[in-house]
């Protein structure tokens, strides 16, 4: 299928953010992590599984009226960091963002291990995940050392 | 402020390097030269959990080097119960000590401590995670019965899954070129990334149910202690800690160097039987707490250890 049936897909946007080449299944979470619920008030268009070229299968996200900031983006990058993101307005790219996957994840999530130490709230030091592989993406936290469960981090986001 | 939280904190030349200022130790740790190199300095013993040997062996230390100890004392009387947050409690024992040693029943624990303080931070034990200067002083009791660290073949029995003692060592073993086998129960087997860990350190690790079948081939055998409260019920703990005993007559095919190892307490696991046997290493191993943390706290201290230190009067 080629890329303009995809664009067909869902009509452009006039203002807001395009998320493209988020991993194939992956866009539910990335709304997720986003915070975009049946409480917002925002048209929400989305795309699962069409063939992409680069990626064999990829899924899309349009946000209309709202700019993703980098702190958002942030969050992004555990599930989709090679995700392609465009800020749209009046009906043409206005700024490309890139997700560049930090070596440090910091106050982003919370470690998902049960007898972390920072599983107390009321511990002032930053969250801060290392990444310890990017293909596919592996997290270790700084303190007490743990694999995260990258499902489960979308749940732990601050 | 650099501290001691895992095993990766100290190189293979700083490990040997402090295992030789301990060695030259062991006389002021037994108490026949008083060696004053930490006087006027203060270590904080914050215990949150139970210690008997490490908080011990750390106030021994510090005390054998002529300094002195402020203890955080019962947790249950302590300000943690009001509520403080570790890092508050750092805050105000960093202020009252040159240096901190710590047991937490919170994985991190110790790590989080060194992020929030300003004095040296040595880990006695953070939940299931790390307990490095036990690995220090395992390593040091290893090399003193078979003057090298390198090429042994380790043995490591019983709960490895949530004993942090072999956490640690076993990462230490690996670098100095040990062939370790964990022999342990299905449901306690070593944690999946420590052993992916050793493997990117190129360690072949074996893993078995087996623990006498390995006992002719070992150079050194730890026994770890298997707690009844990791098991579902009474029965399934019966069965599978009466797989990981060791008695005298198990020990006749062993090399006659092979030494028994244990971070102490034991409970039924090595039957004292064993204890007259020329393989017991685990009381010399709990003194060699001693000379290992006091090694451990000059080196964190910045106090050099002299190069000779006399057998009577101090140093020569």
């Amino acid at each position: 299928m080629s890329q303009e049936a995809n664009m067909r897909r869902v009509t452009a946007i006039k203002n807001g953010t395009v998320i493209d080449h988020v991993p194939a299944g992956k866009a539910l979470s990335v709304l997720k992590m986003l915070g975009i619920g049946g409480d917002m008030s925002n048209p929400v268009s989305l795309v699962m599984n069409v063939p992409s070229k680069k990626m064999g299968g990829k899924d899309i996200i349009k946000v209309e009226d709202r700019e993703l900031t980098q702190h958002e983006l942030d969050r992004l990058a555990l599930v989709a960091p090679d995700a392609s993101v465009a800020i749209i307005r009046a009906y043409s790219v206005a700024e490309k963002l890139d997700i560049n996957l930090t070596d440090e994840v910091v106050n982003v999530a919370r470690c998902t291990f049960s007898n972390c130490i920072t599983e107390n709230p009321r511990e002032p030091l930053p969250h801060r995940l290392i990444v310890t592989k990017r293909d596919p993406l592996e997290l270790r936290c700084r303190y007490c050392g743990k694999t995260q469960d990258i499902e489960a981090l979308v749940d732990n986001l601050i | 402020m650099p501290g001691l939280i895992t095993m990766d904190d100290l190189t293979n030349d700083e490990i040997i390097s402090i295992l030789d200022d301990a060695e030259r130790l062991l006389p002021v740790a037994r108490g026949e030269i008083y060696l004053p190199l930490l006087q006027g300095r203060i270590l904080g013993n914050l215990f949150f959990e139970p210690s008997t040997r490490t908080r011990m062996s750390f106030e021994t230390a510090m005390k054998r080097l002529g300094g002195d100890v402020v203890n955080l004392g019962d947790v249950k009387t302590s300000s943690v119960v009001k509520g403080e947050t570790l890092f508050d409690t750092i805050q105000m024992v960093d202020g009252y000590t040159d240096i901190i040693a710590m047991r937490h029943p919170r994985q991190g624990a110790a790590q989080y401590a060194c992020d929030s303080a300003k004095v040296p931070i040595l880990n006695g034990g953070d939940g299931a995670g790390h307990h490095p200067t036990q690995t220090m002083l395992d390593l040091f009791t290893i090399r003193q019965s078979h003057g090298t660290l390198e090429g042994l073949n380790v043995v490591l029995a019983g709960d490895l899954r949530y004993g942090r003692t072999v956490h640690s060592l076993s990462h230490a073993l690996v670098r100095f070129g040990c062939n370790v086998t964990f022999a342990s129960p299905e449901s306690l087997r070593m944690p999946e990334e420590i052993v992916a860990d050793l493997k990117v350190h190129g360690a072949e690790v074996v893993e078995t149910d087996d623990l006498l079948g390995q006992i002719n081939s070992a150079d050194v055998i730890y026994m770890t202690r298997i707690q009844k409260e990791r098991f579902p019920d009474e029965d399934e703990y019966a069965k599978v800690a009466g797989a990981y005993k060791l008695q005298a007559s198990d020990l006749d095919g062993a090399k006659a160097e092979m030494i028994i190892m244990h971070p102490l307490p034991r409970v039924n696991e090595i039957h004292p039987s064993v204890d007259s046997t020329r393989h017991a290493r685990y009381f010399e191993q709990a003194f060699n707490g001693v000379v290992a943390r006091m090694a451990l706290m000059c080196r964190l201290l910045g106090v050099d250890v002299p190069a000779a230190i006399g057998t009577e009067g101090g140093i020569q």
